[in-house]
């Protein structure tokens, strides 16, 4: 079975926010609610380098493991996914996770968060298949479609790769060889753990 | 043996070839001993100097050179080690900390959390429960010693049986939603399906985030009022040296507030209303918002942690606290319920207090006075 993961290519990205706005565009996330960012380290300076970050669906997922309502659940792809209806927006995932990635709506009297959204992958959450519900909640479902996140799709670079971590690898590996560089698949020991 | 030590050095150091040879012929053999213990501790002091000069390159300059070196060549590996060690970046997505990358304390926070706090936090718990209990079963009730005469003296006014109260509530409430949202997934997602649970944990997390602030009220009310009865003295060394007669049938001698109680005070400031309630405060965000800390992930790490360790000893410790003024001695809960406890309570708890209020009495009659107490009054006057 496919592993899914996402890899960005640091030597590829132009910080063009193209991903941010096609996942805001293909999920109708809220206002406020960004799935996806893009990160420029030395901004402005000679050898300046962006990554694109959003949840990295994570092989031993953090925010799972400290939900105090046990709402995440992994599907068969390796997609981390969240079940909405049982979130209370406590906040924990956002403490757990490494990059970020858990948001949510609003930050009103007492504590009160709303309940946690976050990329998906394009694979929608737990109700039907491209129902209304499920788009309301969770956005876009690209993957029971046979799609891949419209993120990585749109990637004008082709920097953000998303899909089969064996076939991600190989694309990146490829790349490797012909620029004679070394790798710098951030993110991806943390995500996915040191075997990878 | 001299001589031959003197050619050999000399043989090494030419230098002082002419003059050894010299002193062979002509200085007495004192002289040439002087000599030659010089020309040993010179000999020491060349081969030391020959170890430890070259082994100056390693001081401080040399190290800053090498540093120097290491960047240059390795730029991009700094680079990435910036991001994994948690640095950060412009974003044009604004929010909190959405400039960095990785934010490596979560999973600290997570193993804290999910390991040793709520394995130990919960032990914890449960041998306070189970030690109360056993404690009942040996110890059994501390009875009234005396022969009750239905004389009473006044110990609590409405307004601190209020406030004790009204904190108290706020206590039990935030506890069991509090331990909800530590062991809800252990022990309650079994019971009662995620959906189940997930209704109570919501209502959970917003009960206790909003009853906090107003039962941290309380707590800080009682510090404020309370704080005079709560200054440790010598009476207090000799109470904790007898360890507070909770074994055996003495009964050391105590003011208005024992020893015991006086920890237990101190408990609720020290870990209760400075720890726990002012890291909820964090966590909710209110300090931040004062000014005070900020909303960082780090922050709130930290908080939780505090909130999470801190309750859990203060929950401990109320266990004892809930143990001791119910069932565990007889004719305490009527202080706080009734307000006035009888006479023969005062004297065998708190006969230092006693002596001072023995003076108003205020109560004569009502041999049973609501709280439960089983000895029945035979006194009519």
């Amino acid at each position: 079975m496919a592993k899914m993961k996402f890899l960005c290519d640091a030597e590829r990205c132009i910080e063009c926010n193209g991903c941010v706005t096609a996942c805001k565009n293909e999920n109708e996330v809220p206002w406020g609610v960004n799935r996806r960012r893009v990160i420029t380290l030395g901004d402005g300076e000679v050898g300046e380098k962006s990554i694109s970050v959003a949840c990295m669906h994570c092989t031993d997922a953090p925010c799972s493991a400290v939900c105090p309502v046990d709402c995440f659940y992994t599907t068969d792809d390796g997609i981390v996914l969240h079940d909405k209806d049982l979130c209370i927006g406590c906040g924990y995932c956002f403490y757990a996770c490494p990059f970020g990635a858990p948001q949510y709506p609003s930050e009103q009297a007492f504590g009160v968060r709303g309940k946690m959204d976050k990329c998906t992958f394009c694979a929608g959450g737990p109700v039907d298949d491209n129902s209304v519900a499920e788009y309301d909640k969770y956005g876009a479902n690209r993957v029971s479609q046979g799609k891949l996140p419209l993120c990585a799709e749109m990637c004008s670079t082709k920097a953000l790769l998303a899909g089969d971590g064996d076939m991600v690898a190989d694309i990146y590996r490829e790349r490797i060889l012909k620029r004679g560089d070394r790798p710098q698949t951030w993110g991806w020991e943390k995500a996915y753990g040191s075997a990878v | 043996m001299s001589v031959s030590l003197v050619k050999w050095t000399a043989s090494v150091q030419g230098i002082y070839k002419r003059e050894t040879t010299m002193s062979s012929k002509t200085v007495t053999a004192d002289k040439a001993r002087r000599r030659f213990r010089a020309m040993g501790w010179s000999m020491l002091l060349i081969f030391a100097c020959a170890i430890i000069l070259p082994t100056t390159s390693y001081l401080i300059p040399t190290e800053t050179a090498n540093a120097q070196v290491v960047d240059d060549q390795n730029q991009r590996s700094n680079f990435w080690r910036a991001v994994r060690e948690g640095g950060s970046g412009y974003s044009s997505v604004k929010g909190p900390e959405t400039g960095v990358f990785i934010d490596n304390g979560g999973q600290n926070w997570r193993q804290l959390r999910n390991g040793p706090i709520s394995t130990y936090g919960g032990w914890a718990l449960i041998i306070a429960v189970l030690g109360c209990i056993g404690f009942f079963l040996v110890r059994g009730k501390i009875k009234i010693g005396a022969e009750i005469s239905g004389r009473k003296v006044q110990r609590w006014e409405t307004w601190e049986r209020f406030m004790h109260w009204f904190t108290a509530a706020g206590f039990v409430i935030l506890a069991i939603t509090g331990l909800s949202m530590l062991f809800g997934r252990l022990v309650l997602i079994p019971i009662m399906g995620p959906e189940g649970f997930a209704l109570w944990a919501n209502m959970s997390i917003n009960v206790h985030n909003a009853v906090g602030p107003f039962f941290s009220i309380g707590v800080l009310g009682m510090f404020l009022f309370w704080v005079k009865h709560n200054f440790f003295n010598a009476v207090d060394l000799k109470w904790f040296a007898s360890g507070g007669g909770i074994i055996g049938n003495a009964h050391p001698s105590a003011g208005k507030l024992n020893g015991g109680e006086k920890v237990w005070f101190w408990v609720v400031i020290l870990v209760g209303l400075i720890a726990v309630c002012g890291s909820g405060f964090a966590l909710i965000g209110w300090l931040a918002q004062l000014g005070i800390g900020d909303e960082t992930r780090a922050t709130m790490q930290f908080m939780h942690k505090v909130h999470a360790i801190g309750a859990i000893l203060w929950i401990t410790m109320f266990v004892g606290h809930a143990y001791i003024g119910t069932i565990g001695t007889e004719g305490a809960l009527e202080g706080m319920t009734t307000g006035q406890v009888s006479e023969e309570w005062a004297k065998q708890h708190h006969d230092l207090w006693y002596d001072e209020v023995k003076g108003t009495v205020v109560g004569q009659d009502k041999p049973a006075t609501g709280s439960g107490v089983s000895h029945p009054s035979t006194s009519t006057t």
